[in-house]
């Protein structure tokens, strides 16, 4: 076992320990909290990949922008702040069943593909990486039609936004 | 190889690479323990360095105010922060009751971490930095944003509704400043061609202060405003919150905040001079690299005393004050001096001077219409919407009353 294996397996356990205690945590503050660690971990998992820029825009995006703004959100609605009645839903069987069933899809589907049994290669020419990923955003014949969706998609939901947080009254 | 005085940093680790390699210690090893060593001094040394700030920036603060400063301990009272430093050693830790454990002992170090991080991959040499990192401004932004999430875990665990109101405060601050900020940083990434710090230094023969004057302005104002400091100190309003998000320490945990403060102001200082004034770049810089960091400490210096002229001079702003200059005005001018840079650096390309002197005829062409256009809009003052209604007012009765006993 390398060295880089334990530090897969121990930042692994962390992000879906606290995986399970967003989920599971009495006061919704706190389940925020985690899951400001669960996404820390997956930044980690991307830093171990030797994907900084993955890394650093998980930490930016996931931490400082999104987990921050629900952490606001949650702090904004008072009654919530705790619950006292039962967790669990009385379909939780059927839940259950259905998310084993999509964990074993993946999984399964993951073992047919021959890329699952190779070890991971260490990525050539670091300082190229960047500039590569940045041209094939850009570059006609790769990945420019979704990334100009995508685009298309934030300004949306941006309008949308401010629509809804116009105040009617005013002209 | 350069004498040990022109690069001591670099003597040393070669010295102590040789040492350890002698000792029959394997090369990854050896490159740990030094990693460990660098990165244990930076950090140590930063802190000190506080120590230094604060003195420096309350006597400049009092001199400011026609007052003396400091001038009890030690000559001109240098030894005053240590006295100080040495008493909140000492003092108590007061944990209140109803506090959620974790996250308000989690806060205060999160506050100096977040800080401390970016003095990672900040190039103080050309030889010695933390890492080259090839996202370096990506990873600056991302430590910020850590930042925040320490200013909310301490007014939100604090169990005290002014640190809540001090911790809305911060928030609505940061996350709206932090979008000009980085729409600003993008116009440097632009010209340089790299994410990484050490690269935009090296693009830099021209300072970018001359190339980005609007972004660089930019970056000043809303950097300001991410260390939370006066003219943006909303989030400690004495008048009006008591102190803020953390009114609920005490002790070495208040200090720390305290130390994250200071520390952050130098910090953006110390960036501004990194990005937009060339860094340690000079005359000579590359062939004694000792010079550069020289170079480095009198711009950061500069910049970090117009921080403390703009902290002692200007007063404070209210909130919406505040929200119409981020967003009517930061924002909307970072994002068209960013589209005009692209366009106009890109088919100059090649050619440093005329594309510098392209980009600040047009940078100066950009502000100039902003301000002509919607700077008279923003200037304009705030109609007030409704009488002045005092909260207590005296009952028709009960005011001649008192006026007939008055007279």
């Amino acid at each position: 076992m390398t060295g880089l294996q334990i530090a897969f397996l121990a930042i692994a356990a962390v992000t879906l320990a606290s995986a399970v205690l967003v989920v599971s945590s009495r006061k919704i503050m706190h389940a925020a909290l985690w899951l400001v660690l669960a996404l820390g971990g997956v930044a980690a998992l991307f830093a171990t990949l030797e994907a900084s820029f993955f890394a650093a825009v998980q930490v930016m995006v996931y931490i400082g922008a999104i987990a921050i703004l629900i952490i606001f959100s949650v702090m904004l609605t008072r009654r919530v702040m705790e619950d006292a009645g039962p967790q669990n839903t009385r379909y939780w069987p059927a839940a259950l069943v259905v998310s084993l069933g999509v964990f074993g899809g993946i999984f399964f589907l993951l073992l047919q593909w021959p890329g699952f049994t190779i070890e991971a290669r260490p990525v050539l020419e670091q300082g190229d990486f960047l500039v590569r990923f940045g041209q094939a955003l850009v570059s006609p014949d790769e990945f420019v039609v979704p990334f100009e969706v995508a685009s298309i998609l934030l300004v949306a939901a941006m309008i949308g936004a401010i629509i809804i947080a116009r105040d009617p009254s005013r002209k | 190889m350069t004498p040990w005085y022109q690069d001591p940093v670099q003597f040393i680790a070669e010295w102590l690479r040789g040492v350890l390699l002698g000792w029959g210690m394997p090369p990854d090893g050896v490159e740990l323990v030094l990693t460990v060593l660098g990165a244990g001094t930076l950090a140590l040394l930063a802190m000190l360095w506080v120590v230094f700030l604060i003195w420096y920036e309350r006597k400049l603060i009092g001199r400011i105010q026609d007052r003396f400063g400091p001038n009890r301990v030690g000559p001109w009272g240098i030894f005053q922060p240590i006295a100080d430093m040495l008493k909140i050693f000492t003092k108590e830790y007061i944990t209140p009751e109803g506090v959620d454990r974790v996250p308000y002992n989690l806060a205060p170090v999160l506050a100096v971490a977040s800080v401390l991080l970016i003095w990672a991959v900040i190039p103080f040499t050309m030889t010695v930095m933390g890492v080259n990192l090839n996202v370096g401004l990506v990873y600056i932004i991302a430590s910020g944003g850590l930042g925040v999430l320490g200013i909310i875990l301490a007014g939100w665990s604090s169990n005290n509704k002014y640190a809540l109101l001090g911790g809305f405060r911060a928030v609505a601050q940061l996350v709206s400043y932090e979008v000009p900020m980085v729409v600003s940083l993008l116009i440097p990434v632009i010209l340089a061609g790299s994410l990484g710090v050490n690269d935009i230094v090296m693009a830099q023969r021209i300072p970018y202060l001359i190339s980005a004057p609007v972004a660089a302005l930019i970056f000043f104002i809303t950097s300001m405003a991410e260390t939370g400091r006066s003219p943006f100190d909303l989030t400690e309003a004495e008048s009006e919150i008591v102190a803020g998000f953390n009114i609920e320490y005490s002790g070495l945990k208040f200090g720390m905040f305290y130390v994250a403060e200071f520390l952050h102001a130098f910090t953006v200082s110390l960036l501004f001079a990194t990005l937009f004034l060339g860094g340690w770049r000079g005359p000579l810089a590359e062939q004694i690299p000792l010079l550069g960091f020289v170079y480095l400490v009198v711009k950061t210096f500069v910049v970090y005393f117009i921080v403390i002229l703009f902290r002692g001079s200007l007063p404070r702003f209210r909130i919406d004050q505040m929200m119409d200059l981020n967003w009517k005005l930061l924002t909307p001018l970072a994002l068209v001096s960013l589209i005009v840079s692209a366009l106009v650096a890109k088919p100059l390309e090649g050619m440093p001077v005329a594309q510098t002197l392209a980009l600040l005829v047009s940078n100066g062409i950009v502000l100039i219409l902003f301000i002509e256009g919607t700077g008279k809009k923003v200037q304009r003052r705030r109609e007030i919407v409704g009488k002045p209604r005092p909260l207590a007012v005296p009952h028709p009765e009960e005011q001649q009353g008192a006026q007939s006993t008055g007279g």
